[in-house]
Formats: structure tokens, sequence, C-alpha cells
């Protein structure tokens, strides 16, 4: 007999907010950076029931030798959002990047460098179109699903 | 010595005592953040290696730039300068 269905796992304590306008920004520059890894940073604030994104910046990839499945994201594009961040009252919640033809979800490579506290949005893009759209949240030594809310 | 401003990520915050920003004083980069693990161990442990060193997903800016770039830990500091520390983040599909 097989076992009861087993949902992903999905965080009832964290869920993203990530408004319309925001989601398009990030879909239109995952399918213009296809078939390469594009990426950049989430800037935003904490909410009642996990963080709301008010800014994404795009930062450069310059891991140029296997753009098509790694980044490298610049650290000085980093710093330059984490100031402008700063200015405008916010806070560093997270990161985004594309898996060019791959699913939205997490890999060893994602897993090695992520910090706890900070969401992953991943973005599935193939040819012309974003095929999904996640966010991870590391607990431990597993990622976490978030829940994406507009 | 030098009074220096370090800002703490948030994910780190909690190591900080909840702080965003921690005011210590050093004569170089290495200094400084020693000085604040004096008060905060299981920060600076997240921070840097036991050799000294800024673990390997850790980026450390002085001002606008990376320490890397400059003399590493060794960097001398001067009065008022802000320490930035920040995530060093890749990944990618595969």
């Amino acid at each position: 007999m097989p076992g009861p269905f087993q949902p992903p796992r999905v965080s009832q304590m964290n869920r993203i907010s990530l408004p319309a306008p925001m989601r398009e920004e990030l879909a239109a520059i995952a399918v213009d950076g296809y078939p390469y890894e594009t990426c950049g940073v989430l800037v935003g604030a904490c909410a009642d029931d996990g963080v709301r994104v008010e800014k994404v910046f795009q930062a450069r990839n310059l891991n140029t030798e296997r753009a098509r499945d790694r980044y490298v994201l610049d650290p000085d594009d980093l710093m330059s959002a984490d100031l402008a961040a700063r200015e405008a009252g916010l806070e560093i919640i997270g990161f985004w990047h594309t898996h060019p033809d791959h699913p939205a979800r997490p890999s060893e490579t994602d897993r090695e460098a992520a910090w706890d506290g900070y969401s992953y949005i991943i973005l599935s893009v193939s040819g012309s179109r974003v095929e999904d759209l996640r966010s991870w949240r590391l607990n431990g030594e597993g990622f976490v699903e978030e829940q994406v809310a507009a | 010595m030098s009074s220096v401003i370090v800002r703490i990520p948030t994910p780190l915050r909690s190591f900080a005592g909840g702080q965003s920003e921690i005011t210590a004083e050093g004569a170089d980069v290495g200094a400084v953040l020693g000085a604040i693990g004096a008060d905060h161990p299981e920060l600076l442990a997240r921070i840097m290696k036991d050799d000294g060193q800024p673990r390997e997903f850790v980026n450390i800016y002085l001002g606008s730039d990376n320490v890397r770039t400059l003399n590493g830990m060794d960097t001398p500091v001067s009065e008022g300068d802000v320490l930035s520390v920040l995530p060093a983040v890749a990944g990618g599909a595969a």
C-alpha cells in the first residue's frame, strides 16, 4: 500500500510577498538573460507573516565560464544594493536567480552558499517564458519552500 | 586605535544582541572584528575562521571597497570608518 500523499514541505511560518510589478520585472530580466543565469538582490522589510519585497535589483553574474548553470553575484553590486536599502529604511531580505532549462528548485550548489535567514527566489526560465517561480529559505541543512504571495 | 562602525546583516543580528550596527575599536579590520568578538563570540564565529580570515561565503567591505581587494584583514582603518559584513552569494542550477 502506498503511503499517504506527502505534500512538498512548505513553511507555515514564512511567506514572501512579491508584488506583481516586481514579479514581472524579474521575469523580464530572466527572459532577457536566457540562456544564461541572471541574479540579483531582494530589498524589503519584515511583515507580520514573513517578508515583503519592496525593490528588486539585478546584479552582474561574475561566473562567466559556467554562466548557463552557475552564478556568482557581484559583491560590489550587493554592496550598492545594501546602501540603497539602508538609505530607504529597508533591508536586504534575500536574493533571486534563474535556472535556465532547470526546475525552480535549489541545487546543492545553491545550498552550499546559502545563509539562514534570507529568502532565495528561483525562476525557472525556458526560451521566452518563465516556467515557474518559487522561493526558498534555508532551515538548518535543507531548504524549506516559502509561500509566494502577490 | 580607531573607532569604527560595523554593520551587521539581518540574519546575524540575533548573534549581536539584535543590533544592526556595533561600534568597536582597532587598528585594522581584523582587530576591529576581533574586538566585537569579545562581546559577541557567536557573531565572530560566523564571520571569521579560526585562522582570522573571512569565511568563504562572507564579504567584508571597508566603505565601498571589498577588503579582499585591499590588504585583507590587515587593512588599516581610520576613525569613523564603516565596515559592512555581507554574504557572498553564489549558486546555480547545477
